[in-house]
């Protein structure tokens, strides 16, 4: 009796959430520290539900990813839970300013963590980093805990980073979740 | 109301224009629910463009039932039981994949696709085991309709067309828009999971009387057409298609307006190889028409939601637990029209869709509301002075009025009421 590798090969998303195929290469202290700080910031600004802050960090060619079903699906092949466009990015905040966006009415309340910050290899002058988070939501409905692993593509543009991609691998996205209408 | 002993419990618990809220919180109405209508009657499991090759599978539900929805070696569509004869667990752990046969990992029984148990490990230990009678277990009728694969656990459940009536029409009428006549399930399912009963999902899909206001949000900082299709003033229909499948006809607005793509909120300039192909498909004329009309918003009971560009497959887990699984419907052979019905897809459903997020939202606040008493009933009188007849007998009345829910609740109240196994 043998079990073909197919048979026990998990999804992928376990591979991309250890960034196991990805390489850390940047050590630069002072980059680790800047991007970090970003990111934290970027927390922040999704926590306390600050829309126009959240939304002037993106550039405009700037590219929202949740995905469904693993990490590496062809999203212009497969669903996504998110899969915006700066314009489509742009409808999302108008929506959530209306004060009608039922889901986020009340908004939900949110503390997120950000760890394991790793500059990771890249082809341009972008900066790519990949991140863990976990984030705590209580609303209407009751309390959530959301664990994803989150990549950046950042620029620096006039001296200020700026975020180009933000795709945001759920741990559990093969799985049926709640309402997701915050911004993750 | 046919007089059978198990129709008075019901009877008090549905009546015409209202119904009792502990049908939607009450477990034990749930699990009889399974019993029959999950379980004995007809029940959309998935489509066939799912598993287009021999061995292939795919992990569906039937009710709160997981079952594995295979093409078997000989491209036969089976719907097997996921539980071995043996001790009960689990032969497939996957989602999908393709494969001839399953191997449960406790003692290594192994079955082949079409069922069949064809081996175990250390066969000197069962002498004279009758093999043939410990193959898995199989939903023992399965039927598709133009590509649509539906189970029912009743051997002498009525065929699926039967079953479909009016219905059957709005399935060609969403085939009618492939130019190859055929649609395609192959962009994989959003889940999204509701502390909510399936009925309040099955009632909000064919409700146009709640857009104008759960959507208010969406449609106030996009282009919208809701006003034309959900307002007070519109001219199209709802109308109960039979054996509790309900429908909003949108096509008395479309074919006002006299524009092809009009339905998508596009123009036939802007998709013009989809075009091309559908006037090589059915002439220009036709063509025409089935572009005009659109793709239908449909809702056959108990689960399958074809809304224009998705599908949605209800599946209840619990009395106050359900998920929604949908996706982008696609046309096979028009990748143009694909990328936007995904897009269009993405943006309006799943757990972050600007529509969805937002429809989900007031099942669960239903959801919570009944638990608070009184009164007791839900009202669902809307338009029940203004309900008629449409020339091909179908009862219709006007797109923001609840005749579909009291159509469901008919349908629901005769396929609860047939003696048979009590929960």
């Amino acid at each position: 009796m043998s079990i073909a590798a197919e048979d026990i090969a998990g999804p992928e998303i376990l591979k991309e959430w250890t960034g196991a195929d990805k390489t850390a290469v940047r050590a630069d202290p002072a980059l680790h520290f800047e991007v970090s700080q970003f990111l934290y910031r970027e927390a922040r600004l999704q926590d306390t539900h600050d829309y126009d802050g959240w939304e002037a960090l993106w550039t405009d060619d700037a590219l929202y990813w949740v995905p469904a079903n693993g990490a590496d699906i062809d999203p212009e092949r497969q669903m996504s839970m998110i899969y915006d466009n700066r314009s489509r990015i742009a409808l999302r905040i108008r929506q959530l300013k209306t004060g009608r966006r039922h889901s986020q009415t009340p908004p939900s309340q949110l503390a997120r963590v950000i760890s394991n910050v790793e500059l990771l290899e890249s082809e341009r002058d972008d900066i790519r980093v990949a991140a863990n988070v976990m984030i705590f939501e209580t609303n209407l409905r009751g309390d959530v805990v959301w664990g994803a692993r989150a990549e950046y593509t950042l620029r620096r543009i006039e001296g200020e980073l700026r975020m180009a991609f933000k795709k945001v691998v759920l741990v559990n996205n093969n799985k049926a979740i709640w309402t997701l209408s915050f911004l993750v | 109301m046919d007089g059978s002993p198990h129709s008075g419990r019901w009877d008090g618990l549905i009546e015409p224009g209202r119904v009792h809220g502990s049908l939607y919180y009450d477990e034990a109405i749930f699990r009889e629910e399974v019993e029959k209508i999950w379980f004995r009657t007809w029940v959309y499991i998935g489509h066939e463009s799912e598993i287009p090759d021999a061995n292939d599978f795919v992990t569906k539900s039937l009710g709160p039932m997981p079952v594995l929805m295979v093409r078997d070696m000989k491209g036969e569509v089976r719907l097997l039981l996921n539980r071995c004869p043996h001790r009960g667990n689990a032969v497939c752990v996957q989602e999908k994949g393709n494969r001839a046969r399953f191997t449960c990992p406790y003692h290594s029984w192994t079955f082949a696709n079409d069922g069949r148990l064809i081996g175990y490990a250390f066969p000197e230990g069962y002498k004279d085991a009758p093999k043939s009678e410990l193959g898995l277990g199989q939903v023992p009728r399965v039927e598709s309709y133009r590509g649509f694969v539906f189970g029912c656990m009743d051997p002498e459940v009525i065929p699926l067309e039967e079953h479909l009536a009016g219905a059957k029409r709005t399935i060609d009428q969403a085939c009618d828009n492939s130019p190859t006549g055929e649609i395609e399930v192959t962009a994989g399912f959003l889940k999204h999971r509701t502390k909510a009963n399936w009925k309040f999902i099955l009632e909000n899909e064919c409700d146009g009387y709640h857009p104008a206001f759960v959507h208010s949000s969406i449609f106030s900082v996009s282009d919208s057409q809701i006003g034309s299709i959900y307002g007070d003033d519109a001219v199209c229909v709802t109308r109960a298609l039979g054996n509790g499948h309900t429908e909003v006809d949108v096509r008395p607005e479309f074919r006002r307006r006299d524009e092809p793509l009009s339905w998508f909120g596009t123009t036939a300039a802007k998709l013009p190889a989809y075009v091309e192909q559908m006037n090589a498909a059915y002439g220009p004329e036709k063509a025409r028409e089935i572009m005009i009309d659109g793709m239908p918003h449909v809702m056959i009971f108990p689960n399958l939601f074809i809304a224009e560009i998705q599908i949605f497959v209800i599946q209840p887990v619990s009395a106050n637990e359900s998920i929604q699984n949908v996706t982008a419907i696609q046309f096979k052979g028009a990748p143009d029209m694909n990328r936007r019905l995904r897009q269009q897809t993405m943006g309006s459903v799943g757990p972050a869709g600007f529509l969805l997020a937002d429809d989900t939202e007031m099942y669960e606040r239903n959801q919570r509301g009944l638990e608070i008493r009184d009164p007791e009933w839900l009202f669902l009188k809307r338009g029940e002075h203004r309900e008629r007849q449409d020339e091909d007998g179908f009862t219709i009345a006007h797109s923001t009025d609840d005749l579909p829910s009291r159509h469901i609740w008919e349908h629901y109240r005769s396929v609860m009421s047939r003696p048979g196994r009590e929960a």
